[in-house]
């Protein structure tokens, strides 16, 4: 189920002519956010309304994570709710209960919604007002759907932030809203840029702890630090937000495209963006330029995963002169994408969904230096004589911003480093 | 409806990955939604296995529910059939896709492929990953080779003179604690014995090999969790008889081959002549005195419990104060290991009870699973794996059985190394409290000091169990100042055992302090 809509040759674009593939699709569901999620709101619980499947998945995900201190649970759906033998909301009111007697350090619950709780329609956002009737103001109760009939991999995390929107406090201030989970220190990072650029007040969605979410509204301008965040630049717009439009933070390029949209809306004049990000720039070219002599000019496909996909070719293509054989990305919003598909090769080939029989074809066929993929595709490629980088990493590893830019190319050039290594 | 933070077993379609992916041309479509493709990363990151299942999922999203997702669920059966061109298929649905009832089996049927296609109907709800893979095994080995069955009441002919006997061996399967190398062990066994292998499954086999399992005399059921369910299946349907005795530890691995002998009228001595197990004799020499005595908690699998129990309390001299396992189907036999020992039977799917169970119990050391790994660390006390659920490090590069008389050295080896361990760490303890040392500092590798474990307070995975240990360490008798340093003196191999006995005292005879009196009068009572 393969169809390309051709367009002429002269003024082509990259993104115009796109594989687009429906079959088997090799990819996680947006539970699997819930991994970096929690990590990131410091005081909020994750509850999965869910099948064994759903517990055993985020368990196979989180590793070693789940022997810590884990703030995620599946509530287990069994036979017996099924069966209408047991009402599922007065069985869910009562594992919140006792979660939350448990737990007093949770402010934030999410009731995250699977496929079997989708499909014979529990109603999670009642449940969610109901149980927030009953624990605010010590708990608020949200929920929204990390299913995967829904969501893949990293709209988990789209959908846990618009759920966040309408809770923010209404504010007609002038603002700027940095959207989508960065670590803290990238945050930090930007803080101090924005702050010498005498651009804010800054905020952060999602922000550290429950009870600082940031306000919003006509004033607020905000700038998506990811790429998948449809469903929340949504919800921001309906607050009256606007979206400042711009690459994504990747690279030395990216994070100065990014900065700079930021900085031409707030009127600073290019002395001053200059005087303020020329060291962190010189820092991120030199870094980056460390990885360069290994990574150009090697070939690099990319199985669709995180979305991500299009920002980091860009930033693999543009700086450090990697040629791209294969884009895929399990969805392609254009809108978002605009600027970054404008800095693309215009011939580079973008696949949207999948087929992974096909694509793996489509990959032995084309025989790439490295491959990035997920855990499940990883080790028998590299079986093939494949080099591959697992995408995952790319969303625990801090990527985003100039400090960051070295590491991002480094997570791509590690493997080939190490294969080079290898005389076994 | 049942909170749950991890669990000892996955879906009951992750059983039946483990049966195709272990099998050789056989495939597996799966009718699932979009993410349930998790679970190749099991075989391919934790097995480190070099192809991915042979599964296709169907991977259905939200508008495919909308229209028709019989027909992709018929799409991709045909798909797989043409693209991997298996001798055989089962299908399937996952958790979701059994929600909406599309009958997997009858719409795969409609298609008319020309090779077996084996439905399976595995309740998501209500069973676990085990008992999917049993199920799996025995559906597959009953549509293989139910046409080959006795007439109801048949008996087998018995053997043609000169032929050499043929055994199957039934249960292991990808991703299955050690079964790699236990199916190495026991072939080579086998082989001492000079009996034919005549089907391994479902580990290694092809469906073509299940048609002829029938023609073995008898079963060998490694692992009754998988393979029980088809020996039964086999005995009344080609009067085949089978072994269930399971060869972990020296003991238990003698009485397998006298009983695997007998059924196969073969003398057992080569097989018994093996010397490789150092077992017996390292239990004996003096060194290993240190280890009698020593109190296990024993949680896993039922098959890995209960040998387990049986090699800590017979081979090693330990004392077994706790046992259990997640395996409800094989509860029975965990509650009579339990009666031998003299212990309360623990089954429980619930990780917060088996930790409560291990608090309670104060071992010296736990035999479990990687959660039970986590437990003891958090607890201070040693631990060797003993059971799935798999973990990278279940899958050592090195040849490691738990089955035979080499598995008993892999067995002696992994578990007193972590009490060696904990004696290493006790002996820096103790130096490090003579005089000529300041250094308060608690030696690390278990995490903190073994010797603090009652009155632990580190957060444990909910919060719950460490207010429970700490609630538990208020209602102890407290030591006074004398009793304390009294303690202090007495030989640190001991002394763990001493403070024990001496609370335990204390709170038989309702004494809320404990003088120097009360530790000497503690002695006596117990007599050590």
């Amino acid at each position: 189920m393969t169809d390309a809509v051709l367009q002429p040759l002269e003024n082509l674009r990259a993104g115009d002519n796109v594989i687009r593939e429906r079959g088997q699709r090799e990819v996680f569901c947006g539970l699997t956010g819930i991994v970096w999620m929690h990590r990131k709101i410091q005081d909020a619980f994750f509850l999965v309304v869910g099948s064994r499947t759903c517990a055993h998945l985020i368990q196979s995900a989180a590793g070693v994570m789940i022997f810590a201190e884990p703030r995620f649970a599946t509530a287990i759906i069994d036979d017996r709710d099924l069966a209408g033998l047991a009402d599922a909301n007065e069985e869910l009111d009562r594992e919140v209960s006792r979660l939350l007697a448990r737990r007093p350090d949770i402010k934030l619950l999410f009731l995250v919604g699977s496929c079997p709780s989708e499909v014979i329609k529990l109603d999670l956002s009642r449940a969610a007002e109901r149980l927030s009737a009953q624990f605010m103001p010590q708990v608020r109760v949200l929920n929204y759907s990390g299913s995967g009939i829904e969501t893949t991999f990293t709209q988990g995390e789209d959908a846990c932030l618009a759920s966040l929107v309408p809770e923010m406090p209404a504010s007609e201030d002038r603002s700027l809203l940095v959207v989508g989970a960065l670590a803290d220190v990238v945050e930090d990072q930007m803080q101090v840029l924005f702050d010498r650029m005498e651009i804010g007040p800054v905020s952060f969605l999602p922000m550290r702890h429950a009870n600082a979410l940031p306000a919003v509204g006509p004033g607020t301008r905000y700038l998506l630090a990811q790429p998948f965040l449809t469903e929340t630049a949504q919800a921001l717009d309906e607050r009256g937000a606007s979206r400042i439009a711009s690459p994504f933070p990747f690279g030395e390029k990216g994070t100065t495209a990014w900065l700079r949209a930021a900085a031409t809306d707030w009127g600073v004049s290019e002395k001053t963006f200059d005087a303020v990000t020329r060291p962190a720039r010189d820092r991120a070219t030199h870094a980056v330029a460390r990885q360069r002599e290994l990574l150009a000019g090697k070939r690099i496909f990319f199985f669709p995963d995180s979305q991500l996909e299009v920002p980091l070719a860009r930033f693999l293509a543009e700086e450090l002169d990697m040629e791209l054989v294969e884009v895929g990305t399990p969805y392609l919003h254009r809108e978002h994408l605009a600027e970054e598909l404008a800095l693309l090769p215009p011939e580079t080939r973008i696949s949207e969904g999948q087929d992974v029989d096909k694509q793996l074809d489509r990959c032995m066929a084309d025989a790439p230096d490295i491959v990035v993929c997920g855990l499940g595709l990883a080790n028998p490629l590299e079986a093939e004589g494949v080099t591959t980088k697992w995408s995952i990493e790319l969303l625990f590893t801090p990527m985003h911003g100039y400090e960051q830019a070295g590491d991002c190319a480094e997570l791509f050039a590690r493997p080939l480093r190490r294969r080079g290594l290898l005389a076994v | 409806m049942k909170l749950t933070l991890w669990t000892y077993e996955g879906p009951t379609h992750v059983g039946a990955m483990r049966v195709a992916t272990g099998m050789r041309d056989l495939h597996y479509v799966l009718h699932a939604p979009q993410g349930d493709t998790y679970a190749d990363l099991l075989f391919t990151m934790i097995e480190r296995r070099d192809k991915r299942p042979p599964v296709t999922y169907t991977t259905f999203q939200a508008r495919d529910l909308g229209g028709d997702t019989a027909t992709l669920f018929q799409d991709s059966v045909r798909d797989a059939y043409e693209r991997f061109k298996p001798s055989a298929m089962i299908v399937g649905a996952s958790c979701t896709a059994e929600l909406i009832q599309d009958d997997p089996g009858g719409l795969a049927a409609g298609l008319g492929l020309p090779i077996p296609v084996i439905p399976l109907e595995l309740p998501s709800y209500q069973r676990k990953e085990n008992w999917g893979a049993a199920e799996t095994f025995y559906h597959l080995v009953r549509a293989l080779a139910g046409s080959n069955a006795l007439p109801p009441g048949g008996k087998r002919p018995p053997r043609e003179p000169g032929q050499r006997p043929r055994v199957n061996l039934l249960g292991p399967t990808a991703l299955g604690f050690r079964h790699r190398d236990d199916v190495r062990e026991i072939s080579d066994m086998m082989r001492a014995l000079g009996i034919d292998i005549n089907v391994i499954g479902p580990m290694g086999a092809t469906p073509h090999d299940l048609t002829r399992i029938g023609d073995a005399d008898f079963n060998i059921v490694m692992y009754p969790e998988i393979g029980d369910t088809t020996a039964r299946w086999l005995k009344r349907a080609f009067d085949q008889p089978m072994v269930s005795t399971v060869p972990i530890g020296v003991g238990a691995t003698t009485q397998f081959i006298k009983e695997v002998a007998e059924l196969a009228g073969v003398d057992p001595a080569p097989a018994l002549a093996d010397k490789q197990s150092r077992l017996p004799w390292y239990s004996r020499s003096v060194d290993s005195t240190y280890l009698t005595g020593k109190r296990v908690f024993i949680f896993g699998d039922a098959t890995h419990a209960v040998a387990a129990a049986r090699v800590a309390h017979e081979e090693l001299g330990f004392e077994v104060v706790g046992l259990g396992t997640y395996s409800r189907e094989f509860a029975r036999d965990i509650r009579a290991a339990a009666e031998r020992y003299g212990v309360e039977p623990l089954i429980t799917d619930d990780y917060l009870e088996v930790e409560e169970a291990v608090a309670a119990a104060q071992p010296e050391m736990v035999l479990g699973t990687q959660m039970e790994r986590h437990i003891a660390k958090r607890l201070g006390i040693g631990c060797a794996v003993i059971s799935a659920p798999m973990h990278v490090q279940d899958f050592p590069a090195a040849h490691a059985p738990q089955m035979g008389y080499a598995g008993a050295n892999v067995l002696f080896d992994s578990w007193v190394h972590p009490l060696m361990m904990g004696l290493e760490e006790h002996l820096l303890g103790m130096f490090r409290e003579d005089f000529e040392f300041s250094d308060d500092a608690a030696p690390s590798h278990l995490g903190h000091f073994a010797g603090n474990a009652t009155a632990t307070t580190t957060p444990t995975a909910d919060g719950n169990a460490a207010v429970a240990v700490v609630d538990q360490a208020s209602d102890e008798p407290s030591w006074l100042t004398d009793a304390e340093k009294e303690l202090g003196k007495i030989p640190f191999f001991v002394r763990g055992k001493a403070r024990r006995n001496t609370e335990r005292y204390a709170r038989e005879q309702g004494v809320a302090e404990i003088s120097v009196e009360t530790l000497y009068e503690a002695k006596a009572h117990f007599g050590r």
